[in-house]
Order: C-alpha cells, then sequence, then structure tokens
C-alpha cells in the first residue's frame, strides 16, 4: 500500500465534494479566460465559483475567519477547501520529512540472510562435481610443456645476478684511427697541486705562521687566501688528526673537473732582458752633456726663458723678478740686468749674427733690445739699421703701435717698443732676423702677429681663430709658418698663403715645439709629458711618441749641429735624447734617450721651465723654478 | 649533469665573451655546441631513460603494494655499462693512466667511507677493492717513489709507465660528513673512477703477468692458512682482507724466470752525447737502488703505528714486515722474533727494549723513502724531536728559499759525512744567505745606490784632484773598483735608458715581470729571516738550559 497518497488526490477524495473536473492534468491556465473552469462527469461546464473578493476582503476574512491557515484553493474547482485534522497532520509530517504514515517504522531490527559465521553445512544441497575429484587435464599438459621445455634445455633457471663488474683488456686494440677529433682539441684538466714544504705535519719553523699572519689568513677571503690550510706542526705521526676539510677538498675538486671552463692560456715565458731594445749604446753617440759644468745665479725668482746670442758667447734670461739678465756663457757672470717692470714671458736673440737684437716679452709690449754687448762695431751698426727708418708716407692701420724708446730707455739699451692690445705670450724671430713673430694671449683671429723690425710694420696673418695658439714659429729655411694649437700643429705656407699641412699630436695641450735644423721633422712637448716627434716627409701623426718624462713637459729644444734633442720637465729633469735624422729618405730617424740630467729644485711644482742648446758645442742651458739656469756640458 | 660527468665534458671561454652573451658580461657558464649534439648521441642517454622508468615502475608497484610486481621489476633492473665511454674519453692506455691521481685519490676517499648512508655499500666495497689492487700493484711493479706525511693524509707518487701517479689517501678517522657537499655528484664521479681503475689494473696486472682478479701466491697462501683464526668465517671477506693486509706476494700467470735480472741493452740515441747518456744511466741505478732499499730489512710495526700506508710502503721497496697478530690478519712473524731489525713504534717511552734491532719513529720510513737512502737513525728514535719533514715534490730553482734541512740532505745524499760539516755548512748556509740578502738589497735599492754612487764618484774626483797623488798603491786600488763600478753604473744607466724606449705594452709586461721577480725574491727573504730568527731563538734557549743546568 502507497504510504502517502499525492495531496491532490487527498483532496479529491473529500465527501463533501461531488463536483469531478474531467480535464485532466492540463495546466489550469488555459481555463483563466473563460467563465467555466472544465467539465464535470456530465459533460457540464463546472463554472468558476463568483469571485469578486478584493484586497481588503481577503485581509477581513484572515483576520475574521479561524479557519483561513487551513482553507486551500482547488486548482481544478476554484473551490476553497477547509483541510481536516488529518490532512493538516499529514502536511506537517511530509514537511518535517517523516512517512505519511504514522505506523510505518523505517528502524527495524536486519535480518542478514547470509552471516559472516562459517556455516558447517552448505548453503546449497547439491552434491560436489566429479572433477572437483580429478587432475586437470590442461594443467597437465600445460606442465609437460614446461617438463619438456626444461628437460630441453629451452627454459634455464634464473642466474643469480653477478652485479660486480667484469673487467677485461679495455685497450687490447689500441687504434690510433678511433682518436676522435675531439682529442686534438681536448684540454686535459690540469691536475691538482702538489704539497709544498707548509703542508707537512712537521714542517720547518720558518713555514709556520706567526699570530699576525694567522689574523691576516683568517681575515682573508677564502678565494684570496693563498694556503687553503694553516700550517700546523705535530710532534709525531700519532698525534695527527684527521683533515676536517678533506671531502669538501674532494668535492670542490669535482666541481671543477665538470664545472670550471677550461682554456688554454699562453704562458708568457719572456726574458725580461729580451724585452729590453737594442739601442746603439749612449757611448757610441757622443757627444752629448753628461755633466752639470756651471750655475748662474742671480734671479730672484722662477727663470721663465732663454736665450742665446748666435755666437754662443752671451746668454739672456727672463725672470719672473722683472728683470732681464745678460749672461757671458763660459763664465757664468752676469754682464747686464735690465728692469723691464714684468714678468718677462718669452725672449728670443735675433739669430742674424750680423744684428745684435733681443726681443722681450713683457706684458702688453715687445720690446726690442740692443744689449751693447761684443763687438761695438756690431751694435753699433744694428742702432743704425734701426735708427735708418724712414717714415713712410702714408700711415697705415697697424694692429700694434711702434714706439721708440725715450732717452732713459735707450740707455738702457731698448730701442723699440711693439705695443700690443693684450698681453703677448711669445716672441720668435724669423731666421733672417728681419721678421718676428708675436702670440698674443687671446682668442681671436689677432692672436698671431708678424712684424717687420725694418720697416716697423705688423700684420695679423689669420682671418679666423682656430684655437688657442700656443706657439709659433719659423721654418728655418723655407717660407714655412708653424702654428700650435692646443691638439694640433698648422703648418702654413706663407708665400702661397695657405694651409699646407695639420699634424695631429695626439696630446692633449701642446706646451711647446722645436723645428729641427733640417726644417723636416718637428718636436711637440705636452703637459701630459709627451714628446711627440713629427716626420714632415711621413705623416701628420707623430712617428714616435714618447713618455720619458713622469710630468708635464714644459719646453724642448733642438741642436742647431749636433744630432740632439732636449725636453724639460716638471719633474725636474732633463733628458737628452739622440735624433738622427739621415738624408736618406728611406731610413726613418733614430731616436735614443742618451742622458737624464737632473739638478734643478724643484719649488712651487715646477721643475725645467725652459731648455736650450749652445749654437756649436753639445751644451745644454737649462732654466729652472729654483732661479737658477744651469749649463750642462 | 650526469652525463657532462660521464663523458668529460667541461664547459668553455669564448673567445668574445660579451659577443657570445649577446651583449652581457654577466657570468654564464658555455659549453659548446658541438658538445652537447655530441652527448645527445650517446648511446647510454636511452638506459638512462629505462632507468628512469624502471624507477617510475617501482615507485607505482610501492604504491599499491604489489609485492610480486615489485620483485620482478627488480630482478629486471635495467643496467648500464661505462666501458665504451672509457674507452672513448681514453683512447690509449697512457692517456687513461695520465688522468689516474683523481680517480685514485677518490676511490681511496670512498672506500673509507662507513658502509651506511651517504653512498651504496657495493659502491665502498668495489671501491675499497679496487684499492686494495692498486696498492698491490704498486708492491708488485715496486713503482712508488716518493710518501709525503701532510696534515691533510698522506700523499703517494708512484711511476707507472713513465708516468708520475699522484694521489692522496686521507687519515684512517671517521669523517664528520658535510652538509654542503653533494654526494650524488661525487657518487657519479666514482661510478666513473671506478670502471676506469678496474680496467687500468686489469691491464696493469697483465702487463706484469700477475693473476686478475689478483691472488694470493701460493705458497705463501698455505703459510698463512694455519694462521688464520676461527673468526674469519666468511671465506670470500677475509680473502679481500688478506689481500689488502699486503703483506703476501701476488701469484703470477707465468713463473717469473728471472727476467728483471736481465739488464737492459743500450741503444744509444743518436745526438745523445755520451755525459748524458752517463747521467741517464746513474739515474737508472739510482732508481734501481732506490727500488731495493729496504731490501733485507725485517720491519715489526707496533700496534700504534698506521698499519697499511707503513705496511704498504716497506714492501714497496723490499723490506719484509708484521705486525702483532691480533691487529690485523696476515702477520708472519711475532715481536720477539730476533731476526727483526727495525721496530716502528709512536709512543714516546717504548716498552722494555730487545737488544739487536732498531727502535724508531715512522718518520723515518717516509723520510729514507724520499731521501732515496737510509737515513741515519739517531734522529728518529722513540721520544726525540724529529727533524721537520720536508715535502719531497718541491724542487728548488735558483732564488728560492732552501730550507736548511733540506741542503742538509742533499749533502747526505752526496756522501758527505754531516757530523763534520754541519757546523761548516751553517755557517756556510748563512754567509750565503747573507749574500743572497744583500744582493737582493742591492736589486731594490739599485736606482738609490746610484745616485749615492754618482755622488761618492764625483766626491771622489774631486778629492782625487785635490790630493793630487797622495799615496801610490792605495790610489792605484781605488782606481780599480772605482772603473768596476764605473762600468756598472753606466750598464745600469744604459738599461734604464732602454727601457725609457719600450713601448707601451712592452714596458707594461716588462714591469709586471720584474714585478712577480721581487715578490719571489721578497717571499725567500722572509722565509730566511724566519728562520734565522726562530734558530737564535732556540740557541739562546738551549745557551740558558745549559747555564741552568750548570747552576
Amino acid at each position: 500500500p502507497n504510504p502517502h497518497p499525492p495531496l491532490t488526490c487527498l483532496l479529491l477524495c473529500c465527501p463533501l465534494q461531488d463536483i469531478r473536473n474531467t480535464v485532466g492534468n492540463i495546466p489550469m491556465e488555459w481555463y483563466q479566460d473563460f467563465p467555466h473552469i472544465g467539465y464535470d462527469l456530465d459533460g457540464k461546464k463546472i463554472y468558476k465559483p463568483i469571485r469578486n473578493k478584493d484586497e481588503l476582503d481577503m485581509f477581513l476574512e484572515k483576520m475574521e475567519n479561524p479557519d483561513y491557515w487551513r482553507t486551500v484553493q482547488d486548482k481544478m474547482t476554484g473551490a476553497d477547501i477547509k483541510l481536516t485534522d488529518e490532512q493538516v497532520d499529514l502536511v506537517h509530517r511530509l514537511q518535517r520529512g517523516q512517512f505519511g504514515d504514522v505506523h510505518f517504522n523505517p528502524y527495524e531490527p536486519a535480518v542478514d540472510f547470509f552471516t559472516h559465521e562459517v556455516m558447517i553445512h552448505p548453503v546449497t544441497n547439491r552434491p560436489a562435481d566429479k572433477r572437483s575429484f580429478i587432475p586437470s587435464l590442461i594443467e597437465k599438459e600445460k606442465v609437460s610443456k614446461l617438463v619438456h621445455a626444461i628437460k630441453m634445455g629451452w627454459i634455464k633457471p634464473r642466474k643469480p645476478k653477478d652485479d660486480s663488474p667484469s673487467y677485461y683488456d679495455l685497450w687490447a686494440h689500441e687504434d690510433p684511427n678511433s682518436i676522435l677529433g675531439r682529442h686534438k682539441m681536448h684540454v686535459p684538466a690540469p691536475k691538482m697541486k702538489l704539497p709544498g714544504h707548509e703542508e707537512s705535519y712537521n714542517p720547518p719553523p720558518e713555514y709556520l705562521l706567526s699570530e699576525e699572519e694567522k689574523l691576516a689568513w683568517e681575515q682573508q677571503e677564502v678565494a684570496e687566501r693563498k694556503l687553503n690550510f694553516v700550517p700546523q706542526r705535530f710532534g709525531s705521526l700519532r698525534q695527527v688528526p684527521a683533515y676536517s676539510r678533506f671531502i669538501h677538498e674532494r668535492f670542490e675538486r669535482c666541481l671543477d673537473l665538470y664545472l670550471c671552463p677550461r682554456q688554454r692560456k699562453m704562458r708568457v715565458n719572456v726574458n725580461p732582458e729580451d724585452l729590453i731594445p737594442k739601442l746603439p749604446k749612449p757611448r757610441d753617440l757622443q757627444p752629448f752633456p753628461t755633466t752639470q759644468a756651471l750655475i748662474y745665479r742671480g734671479h730672484s725668482s722662477l727663470v721663465r726663458c732663454l736665450s742665446i746670442s748666435p755666437s754662443g758667447q752671451w746668454l739672456v734670461s727672463g725672470s719672473d723678478d722683472g728683470t732681464v739678465r745678460f749672461w757671458e756663457v763660459c763664465t757664468a757672470r752676469c754682464m747686464k740686468t735690465l728692469p723691464v717692470g714684468g714678468v718677462v714671458k718669452s725672449i728670443a736673440w735675433n739669430p742674424n749674427p750680423t744684428i745684435c737684437l733681443v726681443a722681450i716679452c713683457v706684458e702688453q709690449s715687445v720690446l726690442l733690445v740692443n744689449p751693447c754687448l761684443g763687438d761695438k762695431l756690431l751694435y753699433g751698426a744694428t742702432d743704425q739699421l734701426l735708427e735708418s727708418y724712414v717714415a713712410p708716407e702714408e700711415e697705415r692701420v697697424q694692429p700694434v703701435r711702434w714706439v721708440t724708446a725715450t732717452a732713459e730707455e735707450h740707455s738702457k739699451g731698448i730701442r723699440l717698443d711693439i705695443q700690443h692690445s693684450k698681453a703677448v705670450k711669445q716672441v720668435t724671430w724669423h731666421s733672417k732676423g728681419d721678421y718676428l713673430a708675436s702670440v698674443v694671449s687671446d682668442n681671436s683671429s689677432m692672436q698671431v702677429l708678424i712684424h717687420q723690425s725694418s720697416k716697423r710694420w705688423s700684420q695679423s696673418p689669420f682671418h679666423k681663430s682656430k684655437g688657442m695658439v700656443q706657439v709659433v714659429l719659423f721654418h728655418p729655411t723655407r717660407p714655412y709658418f708653424f702654428v700650435a694649437t692646443q691638439r694640433y700643429v698648422r703648418v702654413y705656407n706663407l708665400l702661397k698663403q695657405e694651409l699646407t699641412k695639420k699634424l695631429m699630436t695626439n696630446c692633449k695641450w701642446v706646451s711647446s715645439m722645436a723645428i729641427h735644423p733640417g726644417g723636416d721633422n718637428i718636436i711637440c712637448g705636452s703637459y701630459d709629458s709627451k714628446l711627440a716627434w713629427f716626420d714632415l716627409d711621413l705623416s701628420t701623426r707623430p712617428y714616435q711618441l714618447l713618455r720619458h718624462h713622469k710630468r708635464a713637459l714644459r719646453s724642448v729644444a733642438f741642436h742647431r749641429r749636433y744630432p740632439l734633442f732636449a725636453s724639460g720637465s716638471d719633474d725636474g729633469s732633463v733628458i737628452v735624447c739622440h735624433g738622427m735624422v739621415y738624408n736618406d729618405l728611406l731610413q726613418n730617424p733614430l731616436l735614443v734617450p742618451v742622458k737624464v740630467l737632473k739638478g734643478h729644485v724643484i719649488t712651487l711644482d715646477l721643475g725645467v721651465l725652459d731648455v736650450l742648446f749652445h749654437p756649436t758645442q753639445p751644451w745644454v742651458f737649462s732654466s729652472g723654478a729654483d732661479g737658477t739656469i744651469r749649463l750642462y756640458t | 649533469r650526469r652525463l657532462c660527468i660521464l663523458k668529460g665534458i667541461y664547459p668553455h671561454e669564448p673567445k668574445h665573451k660579451k659577443k657570445v652573451n649577446k651583449g652581457s658580461t654577466a657570468p654564464r657558464t658555455f659549453y659548446l655546441l658541438k658538445d652537447i649534439k655530441f652527448l645527445l648521441h650517446e648511446p647510454i642517454v636511452n638506459k638512462f631513460r629505462e632507468y628512469k622508468v624502471f624507477v617510475r615502475k617501482l615507485r607505482k608497484a610501492y604504491g599499491k603494494s604489489e609485492w610480486g610486481t615489485v620483485e620482478r621489476l627488480k630482478d629486471n633492473k635495467p643496467t648500464y655499462r661505462l666501458d665504451h665511454i672509457v674507452k672513448e674519453r681514453y683512447p690509449t692506455f697512457i692517456d687513461a693512466l695520465r688522468d689516474l691521481d683523481d680517480a685514485l685519490s677518490m676511490c681511496f676517499l670512498f672506500s673509507t667511507f662507513p658502509r651506511t648512508g651517504k653512498c651504496h655499500v657495493q659502491t665502498v666495497q668495489l671501491c675499497r677493492r679496487l684499492a686494495v689492487e692498486w696498492l698491490n700493484y704498486i708492491i708488485a711493479s715496486r713503482s712508488l717513489r716518493k710518501v709525503f706525511l701532510s696534515i691533510k693524509g698522506i700523499y703517494y707518487q708512484a711511476e707507472v709507465l713513465g708516468q708520475p701517479i699522484t694521489w692522496i689517501t686521507p687519515y684512517t678517522f671517521a669523517h664528520d660528513h658535510p652538509t654542503d657537499v653533494d654526494y650524488r655528484v661525487m657518487a657519479t664521479f666514482t661510478e666513473f673512477y671506478t670502471t676506469l681503475l678496474g680496467f687500468v689494473n686489469f691491464r696493469l696486472y697483465h702487463s706484469l703477468n700477475l693473476v686478475y682478479p689478483p691472488k694470493i701466491d701460493g705458497q705463501a697462501d698455505t703459510e698463512l692458512k694455519p694462521t688464520e683464526g676461527k673468526e674469519y668465517a666468511m671465506d670470500s671477506e677475509s680473502y679481500l682482507e688478506k689481500l689488502s693486509a699486503l703483506s703476501a706476494s701476488l701469484a703470477r700467470v707465468v713463473a717469473p724466470a728471472h727476467e728483471d735480472e736481465v739488464e737492459m741493452d743500450e741503444f744509444p740515441v743518436e745526438g745523445e752525447t755520451s755525459e748524458e747518456m752517463d747521467t741517464r744511466k746513474k739515474e737508472q741505478e739510482a732508481l734501481e737502488k732506490q727500488k731495493k732499499l729496504f731490501e733485507g730489512l725485517r720491519f715489526f710495526l707496533s700496534r700504534e703505528v698506521p698499519r697499511e700506508p707503513l705496511a704498504f710502503i716497506i714492501r714497496c721497496f723490499g723490506g719484509q714486515v708484521s705486525w702483532d697478530k691480533s691487529l690485523c690478519i696476515g702477520a708472519t712473524y711475532g715481536v720477539s722474533d730476533p731476526s727483526i731489525t727495525h721496530h716502528i713504534v709512536d709512543r714516546p717511552r717504548p716498552e722494555p727494549q730487545l737488544v739487536g734491532r732498531c727502535y724508531l719513529q715512522p718518520q723515518w720510513v717516509f723520510d729514507s723513502v724520499n731521501a732515496k737512502m737510509c737515513l741515519p737513525v739517531a734522529d728518529y728514535f722513540p721520544g726525540v724531536l724529529l727533524p721537520p719533514h720536508l715535502s719531497p715534490f718541491v724542487t728548488e730553482q735558483e732564488g728560492d728559499y732552501v730550507p736548511p734541512e733540506k741542503l742538509k740532505l742533499l749533502a747526505l745524499q752526496r756522501g758527505e759525512n754531516p757530523d763534520e760539516e754541519s757546523e761548516e755548512e751553517e755557517e756556510e748556509e748563512e754567509e750565503e744567505e747573507d749574500g743572497n740578502d744583500k744582493e737582493e738589497e742591492e736589486d731594490e735599492d739599485e736606482s738609490e745606490k746610484e745616485e749615492e754612487m754618482k755622488l761618492k764618484k764625483m766626491e771622489e774626483q774631486k778629492t782625487q784632484s785635490n790630493k793630487a797623488l797622495p799615496v801610490k798603491v792605495t790610489a792605484g786600488k781605488v782606481r780599480l773598483e772605482d772603473r768596476k763600478r764605473l762600468e756598472q753604473e753606466q750598464q745600469s744607466e744604459e738599461k734604464r735608458l732602454a727601457i725609457m724606449m719600450m713601448k707601451k705594452r712592452e714596458k707594461y709586461l716588462y714591469k709586471k715581470i720584474m714585478f712577480g721577480k721581487k715578490r719571489k725574491v721578497r717571499e725567500a727573504n722572509k722565509l730566511a729571516a724566519k728562520r734565522k730568527a726562530h734558530d737564535t731563538a732556540v740557541k739562546e734557549e738551549k745557551k740558558k738550559s745549559k747555564k741552568a743546568r750548570r747552576a
């Protein structure tokens, strides 16, 4: 019996209801728009009960009717049905998930059909088969097959496994063809370093580390240590303990073997003596100055510049103490002192032996001084030459002013004063002795000026400034003009008035320049302690860059007759080099340092300020920041 | 990684690191593409894959607890052999010998590992077996050359087929296993090394007509049998132990037919002068002599002495050795045997001494081997302060520091009597050292000295001119010196000028070389100074103690 009949069925079973709808199980919405709701058993329409209840009615009914909560609308008939107590009870039980039937017990004791206990009697009463008493034929067949196979030796018992490896002569046939190409490029692992005395358990006492060394060892990085252990001494073998890092070391070796990149390194095994170039011995290159012969004392401040008369008898020096001194070379006697009232930046003796004239740069002017030394005829002739100047009719516009000296000045020896607009840095004579060039410390196009002393007129040769001009020079024989800016040396042809060459010095800041008397070679000294030798025929780059000095070069000089050049530097030394230039164009110049001359005391971080060769003798003068001039012979 | 280890593939340093590394300079390891391709073609890769599958299957079977499957799988465990890799890496036997250093050291280390933990028992046993075989071979061929007791372990150097092979064995103590070591890497290396060593051993044994795997000589075996106690139950185990006792000679395939005594025919090599021949001959004679260093001597090892290394060394040089019966199997004679000549002890005060034998500390054996002669025993009596133990691997070049003990040893080898000359030698040494010091100082202070010398010279010139021939004889002498000095000075100046003219790169190299040389000299000086200080300190102490005694 069905314990819980459907609710609708229960409702339909109400005794009060005769009306049965025959529409079946259809959605009742279909009858929504009709007055009836279905048909009864006789086929007559069942009309919907008249419902005109509104919300208020509903509410009133809800409040007033005590049975409202058990009143349900029948969907099929549209009538209201009041549920009985049994029906309400049933609904409650269903809502609680209980069985509909009050009397149904879901927890009746279970009774097993088969128990877990083994029974002595069979469950079935069937007698056992015959085949369970006789051996199986199929099995027999299988076993006999196996037995046959064993007998015939087709099946062998499993051998006990021998896991110890077997060895044989692996290299019995060493076949050179089997050596692969790989082995040619194979880099065998380097062997471990063999132990030295310090690793011994009983090393000589000198190999034991002292306390300080031990401390240093402990503070070093592991990778930086020279020894990876501390040497120890044990009195006898029985006291030696196990080395605690043994396994580590083996492991590190293993890691090295398979993780370290290997590379063949060419070990430089050069005898250091072979590296030293073979140069001709300085003794074979004599003469050159070797010892300090004379010291010219007198200046109270640093001596900036030196010049020598073409005869080699007189020396002139300009100093920061505002004086120019004339010396006799052989005796170191100061012949004359000329106070000029300013720092003397540069000084140049006229190279023409028939003219006795010195150009001195003092602040904004270049003084032409007749020192009145030597042959009276000679310096008299010079004065006459200067006085023979006749002013031209028309005044030309000049960048400088030519001023004739006053009487007082004339008595001192000053003849002419070329007044520039700015401070003059350097002055240099042409070898003929008529033209002189001056450099103004300025950044305009008027930096370089060329003056003609006999006609007393000046010109500025350049239209455009190409950087700070450091030094200018005249070519000794040909009409060339050298202008050194900070990094480059420009060579101008004065006749054609054009740039012929631009030399790269490879230096940061050129300080000085000198030209070989042959005119084909130039040396440039620079503040970054380099000396560049240019061969003008060869290229615009230095033929050789010499780094002999430790500090900035201040001046360089060529000897007029001997193949010598010298360089003076802030480190207080003068290095004399042999610089042989061959007439043969195929042979490159030979440069050999022959002597390092020391003597100047470094004052104010300055050493040698100017070097100068004697015109005829292999002597070199150097002026230094210590206020002395020294002659090396 | 394992493949790289087995196949001996190592990274390479590229020529243009930045180019290879795509512009970055971060440190990376680079392998050659060719090497990687080479690895891919290796048949063992498939075996590794099979093994991986096997492990997976086994784990699964364990997880399902299917014990039958586990058994079956274990029975069919895939194995691989490394023979072909050995052959491929070392196409010739000499190549293999050359790389034997690490293999031996590793095998000796693994053979000291405990049988539990860290690695397979089989590996340890195999390593032990191979190591013992190797030692036996060295004894049989008498090819040991040098031994060294260091604080790390004992170094041995043998010469096999002209190849020096060095290996290190740790002292026999339990290892405290470090945690930061990857034992799998070591095990992989050992796997390869054992294979290599096995094949090498096989080949070496056959080259000496010995049976491989080694068997103890028949007669010795029978001699040993009765001594063998009941405590050795397992025959197979005791065999290895007997072998490792190193006391018996090995069985030969062919009976030794006095091959050794046949002198080598001399084949004069062209272009070799007679002097070179002589030196070679002398060297060979010395070698032969060294091989028979302990011949006829009978040693007894006390129980506190490390038995294996000493037995090995003594047997390598032809001596007979025995030890206490309870210490190890293989003892041939007892303590009280009157024929014992040397008794090695390592305790400060030995028990009642027997007459007719020398009681010595073990260092005597090592030092004698290194000196290639039996050293005077007086320095090595028990309880005596031992002379320093020097490394035989150091060959001093010119300018290196040589400890005075080594000089003494060299003198001994030359056959001079040390007792008479020792003092003189010491003086000489000191003088030598002084001389060295002077030279070095000169090197260092060359430039300064030159300047000084210049000044001196100038002064001298002045004084000479001033004095104007005061004394004839002395003047001449002074001049001579002057000339020498002048020459030196000139030469050094020339050198300096020439150095100035060097190119930048060469100058750099030159300076580096000179710096290295100077550093070497400095180190040698430091050692010498330390030694001097030590010696003086010791002397003073001695004097003090003497005074104390007198008082």
